[in-house]
């Protein structure tokens, strides 16, 4: 995907230092030490994690270990719950985005956000798509059509409803929603993509659909996607981290981590003895 | 599942046949209650076509006396006079005028109700709240119209001299007043039932609150919304006691809200409590206004529901 329009992004200024770390790509998260609680549930415990441009992070661990929690402090949607309390270090880019001064709105242009139920707005496919680039103030429908066109090429979607872009979203298959969801995220041009289960309400077809996609999307986009299908983690990541009642207990490149855990736990995990 | 041989199954199934064999009398009951349910639902159809019966036979009666034409065209309402005039336009007039005022009040002041109670606030404040919206729901309207004449007509008359004692305007805002709890929980009803999932779409797209609220909240609970306004109108026309009170018994045709109207409500009361002899024209009338406003509400009922399900967003 070509990026032009939305111009509000800082672009990746460093292609200097990018060409000097060929081997291991740029960071974008920066995680240290952090804690979060929902009230009293300490659902993070001192999570350190550091996630790199344009490769697929993927999160797995057994249910409540507090995967979606991590993915959510990310782009900062976890403090719409009214008892969260976060402590703890997070920079993206080297900017620190728990700081008061970051606005979650820019942060959420930048780190955008697929959801495990797909949840299209009750609009049209066009205004779905449409929808982030006209809060941000872009009202020119010459530039929206192309906008909308370009994402939904880009979300593999756009033979499939080209010829039916007024109707109402909720017309579509589970698997289509939920990469018009992708699409709706394509379009205001973010740098990171958070998937939170993307595929795990969908049929193995829109499923392997899906994680097609997210492999092609990696050329432009670094992606953390949480999953509880350990095969997937397999087939599609770059790196894996193992959460386990709200720590990370390890992370490593995905073939190592697979073939070759360090800890006891990882090993019990992915072999199926537990989650 | 052949193998089970458990003492409890055993026993659980003798205790069901041993049921069965008494079910003869509880047999008899599931064939009656669903007659008995059937014509209690039965009495309220009937009471519905008994009063339309009435109100269309004495309707009738009163159209072979007043042209329907004079009826429906007339901008003179003189029922009481030597030589009688029976136009309703100045009733009608009066009606939708008062309900227009309910409603400029009532709309913007319960939707914004609404959104602050479904999008802003917390659950501790929306906990206490929505009851106290209910309370004002259940006040007699013949407060409401007590409040309306000793209390807000001097407040407006106190900045606007120029309105009468009984003006229209007063009983105006005071039903608008009314109204405002029931757009509000009804509104709010709509506007929380849109799904969590689809407000956290937005949010993750950068949205602001307010840009959720207005742009995927407010759209997507449209139909409900729209609905609770035609209902707050409604409401409106049907009013009858407010009016009576506070807006006085002039049968003006004028569209200066300083002014006494009547509305069809009011007319009926003030018919309906004189002494208009069964069998004089006046009396008759009583039923034609009536039905008038019967359609009126009905009509009003059926755009609710025609647009609660055109607009239906499915999610
Ligand atoms: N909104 C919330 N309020 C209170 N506790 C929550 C909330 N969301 C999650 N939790 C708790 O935080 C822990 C981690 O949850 P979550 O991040 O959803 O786990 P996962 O995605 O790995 O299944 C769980 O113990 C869960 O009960
Ligand atoms: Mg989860």
């Amino acid at each position: 995907m070509s990026i032009s329009f939305v111009t509000e992004t800082p672009k990746k200024e460093l292609p200097s230092i990018h060409e000097a770390n060929k081997q291991s790509n740029q960071v974008v998260f920066d995680t240290k030490q952090l804690n979060l609680w929902y009230g009293d549930t300490h659902a993070l415990k001192e999570v350190d994690l550091l996630i790199y441009e344009k490769e697929i992070t993927a999160i797995i661990g057994p249910s409540g270990c507090g995967k979606s929690t991590y993915l959510k402090t990310l782009n900062r949607m976890v403090e719409l719950v009214p008892t969260v309390k976060i402590s703890g270090n997070i920079t993206y880019k080297n900017k620190d985005i728990l700081d008061r001064s970051f606005k979650v709105e820019e942060l959420r242009t930048l780190v955008g956000m697929v959801f495990q139920k797909p949840n299209p707005f009750p609009k049209s496919i066009y205004d779905n798509v449409a929808y982030g680039a006209k809060i941000h103030g872009i009202r020119n429908k010459k530039i929206l059509d192309e906008i909308v066109e370009r994402s939904l090429k880009g979300a593999a979607l756009w033979d499939e409803v080209k010829d039916r872009l007024k109707e109402n979203a909720y017309g579509l298959s589970g698997g289509q929603q939920q990469r018009l969801c992708i699409a709706r995220t394509l379009a205001i041009e973010p740098d990171v993509i958070l998937m939170d289960e993307p595929t795990s309400a969908l049929d193995p077809i829109s499923t392997s659909k899906i994680e097609e996609l997210i492999q092609t999307l990696k050329k432009d986009y670094s992606i953390i996607i949480v999953t509880h299908n350990m095969q997937q983690a397999a087939r599609i990541s770059d790196r894996t981290a193992f959460f386990l009642n709200g720590e990370v207990v390890e992370y490593d490149k995905t073939e190592k981590l697979f073939s070759n855990p360090n800890d006891k736990r990882t090993e019990d995990y992915i072999t199926g003895r537990f989650g | 599942m052949a193998s089970n041989s458990h003492n409890e199954d055993v026993r659980v199934r003798d205790l069901i046949t041993e049921k069965r064999a008494k079910k003869s009398i509880s047999q008899i009951f599931e064939k009656i209650i669903p007659i008995i349910l059937f014509s209690f639902a039965l009495i309220t159809i009937l009471t519905t076509i008994g009063i339309i019966y009435t109100l269309l036979v004495e309707t009738i009666e009163f159209f072979k006396r007043v042209p329907i034409w004079d009826f429906f065209t007339g901008t003179v309402l003189r029922p009481l006079s030597q030589d009688p005039q029976f136009g309703v336009l100045p009733l009608i007039n009066g009606t939708i005028i008062s309900s227009v005022i309910a409603m400029l009040v009532a709309g913007p002041i319960g939707i914004m109700a609404a959104i602050y109670l479904s999008e802003y606030a917390s659950d501790k404040i929306r906990r206490v709240l929505k009851p106290m919206l209910e309370v004002l729901a259940g006040i007699p309207t013949i407060v409401y119209g007590f409040f309306a004449f000793t209390f807000v007509t001097p407040l407006i008359r106190s900045i606007w001299p120029d309105v009468e004692a009984t003006n229209i305007l007063s009983p105006g805002i005071v039903m608008g007043i009314m109204i405002i709890p029931m757009i509000a929980s009804l509104s709010e009803d709509a506007m929380s039932s849109v799904p969590n999932s689809i407000r956290d779409g937005a949010y993750a797209l950068g949205a602001t609150r307010l840009e959720t609220t207005f742009k995927v909240v407010i759209p997507a609970a449209l139909s409900g919304i729209i609905a609770s306004f035609i209902l707050g109108i409604s409401r409106a026309i049907g009013e009858t006691m407010i009016v009576t009170i506070a807006s006085g018994s002039s049968k003006n045709f004028t569209f200066d809200i300083t002014e006494s109207m009547q509305t069809m409500t009011a007319y009926i009361v003030e018919v309906a409590g004189g002494d208009a002899g069964a069998g004089t024209t006046i009396y008759y009338s009583l039923y034609a206004v009536a039905m008038t406003l019967f359609v009126f509400t009905l009509l009003m009922n059926l755009l609710a529901r025609y647009v609660s399900r055109k607009f239906r967003e499915e999610y």
